[in-house]
């Protein structure tokens, strides 16, 4: 979607009008570009996004006013208005709200998720079925028909992200409904993310803007660094692992580890590259999205890595299922028997196991209807666990050895294992099959030799050797912009240098998008990789 | 007093200058942008000095310093069987052809439309071929034959008519966006014709020398003109296969400049000719009509004519239909399918590629028949008298006696023509 | 229990968690990630037994996990109610 002559116009359209027309209609112009970008995308999306605005909204009035509810009561007894209740009379009015409010929360998630999961998983679910009728001689059923509204996994989330923040009392609600529909739907983050929180987007969403030329310098440098990455490294080496992918059975052994690498590339590239525009579009409109990404592939460990890499999507997973889930009763009471029964050392991993194993799973699942995600996501999962349990051997093996634990070179071979480690995880998703994936990583050590290789084979996969010297300097070019951002962000340090440095950099990199990017005839402007989650 | 407005004036011319220097850097910089934009625009598009010269044609009509009485638009069926030096030499007729590849309907239209802003000739050719297209046929024949259009609302609409699914109007506008995957092909015929393309049509034609008997090539079925083949032919048929491959290079002009990826943007529907027994589609047909009524504005005869070539298969259905349209608008309609004895031409030496179109020898052959027609029934001048004509035409006479040797160098050098 | 008590009572168990951090000293334990998730959920299962409070995801905020005084506070808020 980002990728076409007609969203580059629909953006410039809306950016010149957003800064011509009063700054209190600003907000409605973002809320009209929103419906025309959805319209556009698909005839019918506009509803589903309208309904679940809808929803939302009114559970979180309703949540909010029975907040309000209860704090008015809570002043009154304070103020003698009303007789002071006695302890248990205050908690039987405090629960009888909760309750409410909780039927509120639940109805509205149920609804929400529900469509999503039915638009999602419908065919997965009768995909599955069929396999267990199959074995039972009986007939299969028929397939469903839907449709998948762009970007439904990322809005609801971000929906019922605020709900539950209102539930929790977290965030007050938004008591303007089109105010509410502009911060579900803004349109640079509905195809993939980041997932914003209300209390970060609506600090700025709503504000009016004066046009600010350092911020939309900014905008739009960081917006060209997002199609340079996308279609000069990520659109290009797309050729190429589609064909390590489309015959697995051929390019085994040493190709694996070339597709890894290759895959591994051309997925950061193209999702911090959508997000870098992403959050580009917003800053020329001076909205700030949160961050998605820092330098996760200088991941030390698993777990750091899943701070660094899609954290809107991670730290959602994590506030809203991972800390309810190990919070929940059950869980905790869990825990509780399992103290008595084996003692603190069961008891402490109990809750932590459970959550996490559920968290992944359903951040698998998330990703995708098909069985090689959810392996994906429990394998994720079991590693992020494993590694907790060695944490303790680290600890005293670095406490052994300072010297080694503080030399670059071990930090280096911590890089790289995680680096390794993910692209071995991220192989059920290049091949998108749990059998071909496991077949291919056995195969990638014992049929290492098979075929080397070598610069034909290379070209074979539709690469000229300029391509692949074009996509190599596009890595550098990131691997350096990267080291640059470690201490400070790079666009800073660029305009604190001289105008001819600052419009150099700014020109080279236009043309080299303009003459280096794979777009246009031929390249069918290939979707975001993230898109279809 | 006197101080403070000294003070003010010096401040404020020093804020002017500080303007003005913000105004230069900001107008120096968009300039800048632009001068590399252009010029890196026209590196990369596509020089046709190679393997296609296809792609010069459109553009090489804006050279032409006279005018001319006759103008010939359509497909390879007139840019290579139509030769006007020879109606020059031989009946004093000043002609030019605008046609190109796979040159549709609609554009033969505007490309006429176009070339009547220049000049009104007496008579135009329109060859009927192209009206078995009955939609846009492929993204890079498009190309060739728009990309040389100058600018202006005709090309506009040309480039509207001919666009194909996934095309947009805008690879057209800055054609940067549509070659910009050529800067890692850059070669050094990118540099020598840079400023100038490779000039490769003599008013139009694109000459070829050499010879591709029919019987030594199986491109083209002549069953469907000649009746049913001799065995012997097809035994001879078998080793030029491997070795020539001349349907590859025809079929895919752009192989080397684009391959894969132009395949992707064509219409799915590609092949989309009329059939045997079918009726032309309704959009050729449409634009055959404003071609019609924009030569009755202009007080031009117009004449439909249809090249002898062996492939693809001109069906009786299609004939009678151009018959039909002739005679209800009195148009002359020349089939040289029924004059080959007349014109004499022979498949045996009267072509390059087996059949498809005619080498330099078959198209002066149907020059002759044309050139005649047209001194003797339209009763066109011999301009040959003409000092200002005969300067320009002895000029464009050298360069085609000089492509002629070249080719005959060439092939008596590698067997083959290879640079035209 | 007074906030002493308290105070006492949680840093056994976070002692437990990592017996060579001082947590006395720190103020920012979420906010500088010396709790990762892991010993976030431990520490509330524990303490919600230690001091028979229930600990809801509404009171799961950085600001009430970042020092042992705020996690004091929080007990303390929560053994009123």
């Amino acid at each position: 979607m980002f990728i076409s002559y007609e969203f580059i116009l629909f953006l410039l359209m809306v950016f010149i009008l957003y800064y011509l027309i009063p700054k209190r209609f600003q907000w409605i112009l973002l809320l009209a570009a929103n419906f025309l970008f959805y319209f556009s995308a698909g005839t019918w999306y506009p509803v589903f996004i309208l309904f679940t605005s809808m929803t939302v909204y009114l559970a979180g009035r309703a949540v909010g006013a029975l907040d309000e509810k209860l704090a008015a009561y809570d002043a009154a007894v304070k103020a003698g208005e009303i007789a002071k209740p006695s302890r248990e009379e205050k908690r039987l009015y405090k629960k009888g709200i909760n309750t409410k409010k909780k039927r509120y929360m639940l109805l509205c998630l149920f609804l929400n998720l529900g469509i999503l999961a039915v638009l999602k998983y419908t065919n997965f679910v009768i995909e599955n079925v069929n396999v267990v009728f199959e074995k039972f001689g009986r007939d299969s059923l028929g397939y469903a028909d839907l449709i998948l509204p762009l970007g439904i996994s990322f809005y609801t989330f971000q929906a019922v992200g605020y709900l539950l923040d209102v539930y929790w009392g977290k965030c007050k609600p938004q008591k303007n409904f089109l105010r509410f529909t502009l911060f579900v739907s803004f349109f640079p983050q509905l195809i993939q993310g980041p997932i914003s929180r209300y209390a970060d987007l609506s600090k700025t969403l709503y504000q009016e803007h004066a046009f600010d030329w350092k911020q939309v310098r900014f905008g739009l440098e960081r917006i060209l660094w997002g199609y340079f990455k996308k279609l000069v490294v990520a659109d290009r080496l797309n050729i190429a692992v589609a064909a390590l992918m489309d015959d697995p059975e051929y390019y085994t052994g040493a190709f694996v580890f070339v597709g890894m690498l290759f895959y591994a590339v051309q997925l950061y590239a193209d999702f911090t590259g959508g997000i870098d525009i992403t959050i580009g579009i917003a800053q020329v409109f001076g909205i700030r999205v949160e961050e998605n990404f820092i330098r996760p592939f200088f991941s030390k460990n698993i777990a750091q890595y899943w701070r660094r890499w899609h954290i809107t999507m991670g730290t959602w997973f994590r506030d809203y299922v991972f800390y309810p889930c190990s919070l929940s009763r059950p869980v905790k009471a869990l825990s509780t028997w399992s103290k008595k029964r084996f003692g603190m050392p069961v008891a402490r991993r109990i809750a932590v196991y459970i959550a996490t194993i559920l968290t992944w799973f359903a951040t698998g699942i998330w990703h995708g209807a098909d069985w090689h995600f959810i392996v994906w996501g429990l394998t994720n999962g079991v590693i992020i666990l494993v590694s907790e349990e060695l944490a303790p051997l680290y600890q005293r093996f670095h406490q052994r050895f300072p010297k080694l634990a503080a030399a670059f070179g071990y930090r280096m071979f911590q890089v790289l294992r995680t680096f390794l480690l993910m692209c071995c995880i991220r192989l059920f998703d290049t091949y998108g099959s749990v059998r071909v994936s496991v077949r291919q990583f056995i195969h990638m050590f014992t049929q290492w030799g098979l075929h080397p290789v070598t610069r034909q084979e290379l070209t074979d996969l539709g690469l000229s050797g300029a391509e692949y010297f074009v996509a190599a300097a596009g890595v550098l070019a990131m691997f350096l912009v990267s080291m640059l951002g470690r201490d400070g962000s790079v666009r800073e340090k660029l305009s604190e240098k001289p105008y001819l440095v600052r419009y150099s950099v700014f020109v080279l990199l236009f043309f080299a998008v303009i003459l280096f990017g794979s777009y246009g005839v031929g390249y069918d402007a290939r979707q975001f990789i993230y898109n279809q989650f | 007093m006197m101080r403070d407005s000294l003070f003010t004036i010096s401040f404020s011319v020093e804020d002017t200058y500080e303007q003005d220097k913000k105004i230069v850097t900001a107008l120096l910089s968009v300039l800048v942008v632009l001068l590399l934009f252009f010029g890196l625009q026209r590196l990369v598009e596509p020089k046709y000095a190679d393997d296609v010269p296809e792609g010069n044609f459109t553009a090489e009509y804006y050279d032409e310093t006279t005018e001319h009485d006759v103008l010939l638009v359509g497909d390879c069926e007139v840019y290579e069987n139509i030769d006007p030096m020879y109606l020059w030499k031989q009946y004093g007729i000043t002609s030019y052809i605008r046609g190109n590849a796979q040159q549709l309907t609609w554009q033969s239209y505007y490309l006429l439309e176009e070339a009547l802003q220049y000049e009104t000739p007496k008579v135009v050719i329109y060859n009927v071929q192209a009206l078995t297209h009955g939609e846009p046929q492929r993204e890079e024949y498009n190309r060739m034959t728009l990309d040389g259009m100058k600018w202006s609302k005709i090309k506009y609409q040309a480039i509207q008519a001919s666009m194909c699914s996934g095309e947009n109007m805008l690879d057209y506008i800055f054609p940067i966006l549509r070659y910009h995957g050529r800067i890692l092909e850059l070669n050094q015929n990118d540099l020598t014709y840079y400023n100038k393309a490779r000039k490769v049509t003599h008013n139009g034609y694109y000459m070829r020398i050499d010879v591709l008997p029919v019987s030594e090539s199986d491109v083209a079925d002549t069953e469907w003109l000649f009746g049913t083949d001799t065995e012997e032919e097809e035994e001879i048929q078998d080793p030029w296969e491997e070795i020539e491959g001349a349907d590859e290079a025809l079929e895919d002009p752009w192989g080397e400049i684009d391959g894969a990826d132009a395949d992707e943007a064509q219409d799915s529907a590609a092949d989309s000719t009329t059939k045997e027994g079918e009726l032309f589609g309704e959009y050729p047909m449409e634009y055959l009509d404003k071609m019609r009524r924009l030569c009755e504005a202009n007080d031009i005869t117009l004449i439909l004519m249809k090249a002898p070539s062996l492939a693809p298969e001109w069906y009786e259905s299609d004939n009678r239909q151009v018959e039909e349209y002739a005679q209800k608008y009195q148009l002359t309609y020349i089939n040289f399918y029924d004059l080959l004895e007349e014109t004499g031409i022979d498949y045996e030496t009267d072509t390059y590629d087996g059949g498809l179109h005619m080498n330099l020898s078959g198209a002066d052959k149907l020059s002759k028949y044309l050139g005649r027609v047209l001194s003797e029934e339209y009763g066109l001048a011999d301009h040959r008298d003409d000092e200002a004509l005969k300067k320009v035409y002895n000029e464009k006479y050298t360069f085609y006696l000089d492509m002629q040797e070249k080719q005959q160098e060439e092939i008596d050098t590698y067997g083959e023509i290879r640079s035209y | 229990m007074d906030i002493e008590e308290i105070k006492e009572g949680i840093l056994a168990i976070l002692q437990e968690l990592h017996e060579d951090i001082d947590f006395t000293a720190e103020t920012k334990m979420v906010d500088d990630k010396v709790l990762d998730s892991f010993d976030l959920v431990t520490l509330v299962t524990e303490l919600g037994e230690e001091f028979d409070v229930e600990i809801t995801a509404r009171d799961f905020i950085a600001q009430n996990f970042n020092s042992v005084d705020s996690l004091a506070q929080m007990i303390a808020r929560l053994l009123d109610e």
